[in-house]
């Protein structure tokens, strides 16, 4: 119990200092620049005490709970060694994260919008909310797809730069088809895919596999899924830009 | 109270977003895996602490800091702040991109003090120290990641004051980073390809929306439904050119240290010959 508050105490003070950087940069331009009052400050003091407990807590659980569970899942999908249940869990996984992510949701509703507006879909709100929601399952399969190909590329050992290096050729050439309206959404929701709680999780599997696979280093063949999860929602965002 | 209804509201927004991944992970523990993990009780009070740590997390960013960085993105970007911060006084010419160099500055910071505060990305330099024996540092990649989500939004936000078409500064982009990952050290490559991905997530996106969207509803001439979209794109995209840097550079730096050192030992062995 004593380790554990030390530990928490410990974790505390880097918190702080983590958002240390924040309450300067906002504290410079709301005073030198803006040369305005800082509105309820009561309130700010709170959230920056909520901010740095939760960073805290957040950092503990992920130590604890977290990195531990996807290390000890992917050590123990190696040596089932059933190439079809990693698979569906990979998959699972990537899908699962990510299409009741909020952020994603925002986009969704966001791209339906500029649909509309730019005649690509009728302005009515069963059309918009169509759109988005296959929107939002066409990037939950793109993520998926994306987990399932970087597994399957840790356990051949292929090197990712070909990989995104090819995905980036894609990107570039469905650019110059795809209508305009959705080329910025697409670039994005590469971006706002990886959540909080996903990156660690992903990460852990990763190098968990690669590092219970012999002949593979887990910093070459362990990094690289988010990389591939962010580039995957790009071509096929664009894609159903392209196709409805 | 109303601090405790925000609570509640809060943490069962991230209930919702962590049973999916709850049901899959145990479920694949369960009943695919069926073996209990070793420390079962560790790991479900990890998700407990994870749960409350990203509620209290995300409820105090939404109740200081959205709320004042968003007025902060308005007021910069408002055309009376601007004109009034003019450097180019050229009757009639109206304002020129430089006149923007708050919002430049603003974009610059932020982005840097966001990305050093997100968690996703304090998650990826712990597992990467650890990976690497130590031979990459938390603070030296979390550095290398904020400088590139500080050019990346800048540049963004230049880009949305000229009004430039956004795919020529993501592929000019790309050229580069793919010309860098034939010289950078084979290690770092895939971290740095991940970096991209993680630094725009809790903290940063929103902020960033928030300043993308003010830009582009008061630079004239701009559509906020579609020029305010694309930073994001940015700041996934420079981090991956600023890690591979940064490890080309350390590099660079420990062979210039190597070979200084040979010479010097050369130079003490010539001199004690010559002795």
């Amino acid at each position: 119990m004593r380790k554990t508050i030390k530990q928490l105490a410990k974790s505390l003070l880097g918190s702080l200092r983590d958002l240390l950087p924040i309450v300067l940069v906002i504290l410079f331009f709301q005073f030198i620049v803006l040369q305005q009052p800082l509105p309820n400050v009561g309130q700010i003091l709170t959230g920056i005490v909520f901010v740095v407990l939760g960073l805290t807590f957040f950092i503990h659980g992920l130590e604890q709970g977290l990195f531990p569970i996807g290390e000890s899942m992917a050590h123990a999908f190696a040596r089932k060694g059933s190439l079809f249940w990693l698979m569906a869990f990979a998959f699972s996984l990537g899908f699962g994260t990510t299409v009741a992510e909020p952020a994603l949701i925002a986009v969704a509703a966001e791209a339906a919008d500029v649909a509309a507006v730019g005649q690509m879909i009728e302005a009515t709100d069963e059309a918009k909310s169509r759109y988005a929601n296959g929107l939002r399952f066409t990037v939950a399969f793109a993520v998926g797809l994306a987990i399932v190909i970087g597994v399957l590329r840790i356990l051949k050992g292929w090197p990712i730069q070909w990989i995104i290096i090819g995905g980036y050729i894609i990107v570039v050439v469905m650019t110059m088809f795809a209508p305009q309206e959705i080329i910025g959404i697409a670039y994005d929701s590469g971006g706002v895919t990886t959540s909080t709680i996903t990156v660690p999780l992903v990460t852990a599997l990763g190098v968990g596999l690669a590092s219970s696979i012999r002949g593979r280093n887990p910093m070459i063949d362990g990094f690289g899924l988010i990389a591939l999860a962010s580039l995957t929602p790009i071509i096929f965002v664009m894609a159903y830009g392209m196709f409805i | 109270m109303d601090i405790l209804s925000e609570f509640i509201r809060v943490t069962l927004g991230t209930v919702i977003d962590v049973l999916p991944i709850a049901v899959i992970i145990f479920g694949f523990q369960f009943f695919v895996i069926r073996k209990k993990p070793a420390n079962l009780n560790q790991i479900l009070l990890g998700f407990f602490w994870v749960l409350i740590g990203l509620s209290l997390f995300l409820l105090g960013l939404e109740w200081c800091l959205f709320p004042l960085g968003r007025l902060m993105a308005e007021q910069l970007t408002d055309p009376a702040f601007i004109q009034a911060a003019q450097v180019t006084k050229d009757v009639g010419e109206g304002l020129n991109w430089k006149d923007y160099y708050w919002v430049y500055i603003f974009a610059f910071s932020i982005g840097f003090s966001t990305t050093i505060a997100e968690p996703s990305l304090i998650a990826v330099a712990i597992k990467a120290n650890e990976v690497s024996g130590g031979a990459i540092g938390v603070w030296g990649l979390r550095l290398a990641v904020a400088f590139g989500v500080a050019i990346g939004i800048s540049l963004g936000c230049y880009r949305i004051v000229v009004g430039d078409p956004i795919h020529w500064y993501i592929i000019t982009g790309y050229v580069v980073v793919v010309i860098q990952t034939s010289f950078a050290p084979k290690m770092i490559v895939p971290l740095a390809y991940d970096s991209g991905g993680v630094t725009t997530s809790t903290v940063t996106v929103p902020l960033v929306a928030a300043l993308g969207l003010g830009l582009s509803e008061t630079v004239p001439g701009r559509n906020p439904l579609i020029d305010g979209f694309g930073l994001i794109a940015f700041a996934s995209l420079f981090p991956i050119i600023s890690v591979m840097a940064y490890a080309q550079i350390s590099e660079a730096r420990s062979r210039y240290a190597n070979r200084l050192n040979s010479r010097r030992e050369k130079d003490t062995r010539n001199s004690r010959d010559s002795a």
